[in-house]
């Protein structure tokens, strides 16, 4: 019998693996995706928001805790528990060392996010390369993996785990840690969490996840149903406006169309609905995609023409290009009369200071609703340029409630042996809203917690089985 | 998923100023739809060269392309960390689309041009080259000879080949092969448009190439090789070949200046310089291409060309059979083998040298070219303004 089984095979779950390793316990990792395409979202990662009083190898100058903690109160508009958020920031700041010992190497800010060099420390390679490094790790270290094990349900008795359920098989083990991620994946469930809208629509039929199909949510519904404290709302998730060409699954980060600051965006009837220029990009990012989601047909068009060019991000689909307005909107399918009435609208309305991306200029519309309050320049200059936008899911909030030592809670009461960790706990933290790099931040100090935690478990257990 | 193909092939021609970009080859074509895609991500920036460079721009025209391509030292590392690898649809593979331009460039500035096509038969090449230059020192030996086997000559080379007619015969071969060498690489810089070498960039540059700095993982636990736990035996081998090679060499040039300036022809003590640099190069020469061998016996099949393999395989080959021919000569110098040994050794060199701008060796030629260019364009100002989350 293994000390400590753990469920998914992402950063959470692998930090739990090695940690209960580590401290001496048999460890077996299952993980529901083949080989092929293990790692889960962490695979699709680019970096660790990480607190550092002074600068740290690939991070400038200081990101104090304090700091840290009044971004996180901020973004999450007060949805966060101050004492598991501050062991996450406390964490972040040394647990680097433990991961580069198990083969993760870091790099400066990449070109392009030069805005995070303080405050988030990147992986070289990007997240596959962490979860490469870290399943190499735990090979060395006699950690079992399997591979297309996605388990089903487990075997629980009075708050206490006994043994795992996967198709036929049953494995029993002393202590679990369930780090299977959200239910992004499972589009089921996101329909029925986001509903029919007054148009009659169901919203998430249109979205597209960023991430991995394999995180289907299964553990999270059977604990909620086995009556599991939970954290957050199923509705809530991190949603981005990504190209709608990007594939159902997996189109991680490269599918952003990161063009919406420098020109307008456009609904299904050729309206605008929103200020495109309200903040920068990064910090209005997430706010694209429940936009877009609350349009007919939940898509929108980002229209820039060729003076945006070289100022964005390259996007990894070439935009729908036209030498005019009207043409832009046949190719776009879009109609070509409310089209140009409403890109000549807004260009009348623009009032061109100085432009400058780099601060919060004065380019600006007036007389016009929804306003663009900064970089608004007319598009005047061809070839026009369109990029269709559609949701994309990043992640869910739901979770199960924990303490500090990741136990899994029934009410109010910790589970002795069974732990959670990651995405599937996130929400304690990260109740909403989002800073980039700490789904990772919380996902390693609570898989490390997890998995300590588990290994005593399975001790105590073995104790009690000798007793 | 049919769309989906055509869409992602679309993104390899993104064409904003000229349309250039319709006149590339099928594998031309991949290396800019791979780098759109990556443009777009840039996960793997810290590796190598390659992904700061494609950071300089949004659209990859041949040029460009086949300068990438031969930035690219096929280290592996972002194929095993890429996100959008195979069995992803994007199907993204960075080494093995740049390998296969790689080659296509080779026989596209190879000199004369119908030659380049050599390239694409490198083990033919390789195989009649060998049979070639075996032959000529055989039928040589044979006609000073008239036997094989003889009494040993106490080591003297020249009893069996003048030193005039080698001296003539490898001159000519390896003048041919800097030439067309020459003529080729400039052929490729002059289409890259490399901009001015400065004094910093060239240091750089001859540092990069001295040190195999991009084997080193960006990391310094090295490179990829038979799956995705780097190890620095590629870089170390490259090393015993590159530097052993070197020692050869300057055994050859060291014994020509004893010959023609001090008036001292071989044989030389084993103590000598030229027998000194010859045996510890031709160990170097040994130990290198064998572990090459076997590192590319053992590679994941995923990384790089596999239709270069017999090119690499056969200059490894080469290389192997010089060492060890060379070898055999020093430790047969004194037994009546020395003849037939000599002719060995001097017919796989001639073969060597005849293939060496027509097979793997151009690799390091044009590598050290792209890698100049990239010493001389990180200095200068990245043109693009690109912001993003
Ligand atoms: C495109 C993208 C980019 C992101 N970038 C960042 C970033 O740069 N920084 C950051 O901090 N966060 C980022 N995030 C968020 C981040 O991915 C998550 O916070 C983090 O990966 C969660 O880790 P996890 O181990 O909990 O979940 P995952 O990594 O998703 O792992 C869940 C694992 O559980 C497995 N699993 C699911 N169900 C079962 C089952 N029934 N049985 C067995 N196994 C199962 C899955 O196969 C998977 O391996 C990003 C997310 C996406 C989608
Ligand atoms: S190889 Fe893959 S992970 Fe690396 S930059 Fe390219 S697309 Fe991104
Ligand atoms: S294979 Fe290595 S050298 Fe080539 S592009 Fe990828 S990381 Fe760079």
């Amino acid at each position: 019998m293994f000390d400590v089984v753990v469920i998914g095979g992402g950063n959470a779950a692998l930090c739990a693996a090695l940690m209960a390793r580590e401290t001496g316990a048999s460890v077996l990792l299952l993980e529901a995706a083949p080989r092929a395409w293990r790692g889960g979202n962490s695979q699709h990662t680019r970096n660790l928001r990480c607190m550092h009083d002074a600068p740290q190898d690939v991070l400038v100058e200081a990101y104090p805790e304090e700091e840290y903690w009044q971004d996180l109160l901020r973004v999450t508009g007060g949805l966060t528990d101050e004492a598991l958020a501050r062991l996450v920031i406390q964490a972040s700041s040394h647990c680097r060392d433990w991961m580069r010992r198990h083969g993760v190497h870091f790099q400066p800010s990449l070109s392009g996010a030069l805005h995070t060099a303080r405050t988030n420390a990147f992986f070289m390679g990007g997240g596959k390369a962490l979860v490469n490094a870290y399943y190499r790790s735990a090979e060395r270290l006699g950690v079992q993996i399997r591979y297309d094990a996605a388990v089903d349900a487990l075997e629980l008795e009075d708050g206490r785990f006994v043994a795992v359920r996967l198709g036929e098989e049953r494995i029993p083990a002393r202590a679990c840690v369930l780090a299977a991620g959200g239910f992004e994946s499972n589009r089921e469930w996101l329909r029925e969490a986001w509903g029919q809208n007054d148009n009659g629509e169901w919203p998430a039929d249109n979205f597209l996840i960023r991430g991995t199909r394999f995180n289907q949510g299964t553990l999270l519904k059977f604990m909620i149903d086995a009556g599991a404290d939970t954290v957050g709302e199923p509705s809530q998730s991190h949603c981005v406006a990504i190209d709608a060409r990007a594939p159902l699954y997996d189109g991680g980060i490269c599918t952003r169309v990161d063009c919406v600051s420098l020109g307008i965006v456009l609904n299904r009837h050729a309206e605008r609905f929103y200020d495109e220029g309200e903040d920068f990009w990064p910090k209005r990012y997430a706010i694209w995609g429940r936009l877009v989601a609350r349009q007919p047909g939940q898509i929108g068009y980002s229209i820039i023409d060729a003076k945006a060019i070289g100022r964005f991000m390259p996007p990894v689909f070439p935009g729908v290009k036209a030498d005019t307005l009207p043409e832009l909107a046949r190719r776009l399918g879009l109609d070509e009369a409310a089209f140009v009435r409403t890109v000549a609208d807004y260009n009348a309305a623009c009032r061109v200071g100085r432009f400058n991306h780099t601060v919060l200029d004065d380019c600006h519309t007036t007389g016009l609703t929804p306003a663009k309050t900064h970089w608004a320049r007319p598009l005047d200059t061809p070839p026009f340029y369109g990029y269709a936008l559609r949701p994309g899911i990043t992640f869910t909030y739901l979770g199960l409630k924990v303490d500090a030592h990741a136990a899994v809670h029934f009410g109010g009461r910790p589970s002795p042996n069974l732990f959670v960790a990651g995405e599937m706990m996130a929400g304690n933290v990260l109740g909403q809203g989002y800073l980039a790099g700490i789904g990772m931040s919380i996902g390693t100090a609570f898989g490390r917690i997890a998995g300590t935690h588990a290994a005593q478990a399975a001790r105590q257990g073995t104790h009690h089985e000798a007793a | 998923m049919k769309q989906l193909d055509v869409l992602i092939r679309e993104a390899g021609r993104f064409d904003l100023a000229t349309p250039a970009s319709t006149t590339l080859t099928d594998n031309e074509a991949e290396v800019g739809r791979v780098m759109q895609i990556c443009n777009a991500c840039r996960y793997c920036e810290g590796f190598c060269a390659v992904f700061p460079a494609m950071t300089h721009r949004i659209e990859f025209e041949k040029a460009d392309i086949h300068y990438l391509a031969n930035l690219c030292h096929n280290c592996g590392a972002c194929l095993h960390a890429c996100q959008y690898a195979p069995p992803h649809e994007f199907a993204v593979n960075v080494p093995q689309a740049m390998a296969k331009v790689r080659g296509q460039t080779y026989s596209d500035y190879a000199w004369p041009p119908a030659l380049g096509a050599l390239y694409r038969r490198s083990g033919l090449t390789v195989a009649l080259a060998l049979a070639g230059g075996l032959a000529l020192f055989l039928m040589l030996l044979l006609g000073t000879r008239a036997e094989l086997l003889g009494q040993p000559l106490g080591g003297d080379f020249y009893a069996f080949f003048p030193h005039n007619t080698l001296a003539l015969l490898f001159g000519a071969v390896f003048g041919f092969a800097v030439l067309a060498l020459g003529v080729g690489v400039s052929r490729f810089w002059r289409s890259i448009t490399p901009g001015e070498a400065t004094g910093p960039a060239v240091a750089e540059a001859t540092h990069d190439v001295l040190r195999l700095k991009y084997l080193d993982g960006g990391h310094g636990e090295g490179c990829n090789n038979a799956d995705d736990a780097f190890t620095l035996w590629r870089r170390r081998f490259h090393h015993f070949t590159f530097y052993g090679f070197l020692a050869c060499f300057a055994a050859t040039a060291v014994a020509t200046l004893y010959h023609y300036l001090l008036g001292m022809p071989a044989p030389y003590a084993l103590t000598s310089l030229p027998v000194l640099l010859g045996s510890i190069g031709g160990v170097g020469l040994l130990i290198g291409p064998a572990g090459l061998l076997w590192l590319n016996l053992r590679r994941h099949p995923a990384q790089g060309d596999a239709a270069q393999k017999p090119m690499d395989r056969g200059f490894i080959a080469l290389l192997l059979l010089t060492s060890a021919t060379g070898l055999a000569v020093l430790a047969g110098r004194n037994s009546g083998a020395m003849g037939v040994l000599l002719a060995a050794h001097l017919g796989v060199v001639m073969a060597l040298f005849a293939t060496l701008p027509y097979g793997k060796f151009a690799h390091g030629i044009y590598r050290s070219a792209a890698l100049l260019k990239w010493a001389i364009e990180k200095r200068q100002p990245n043109r693009l303004s690109l912001g993003s989350d």
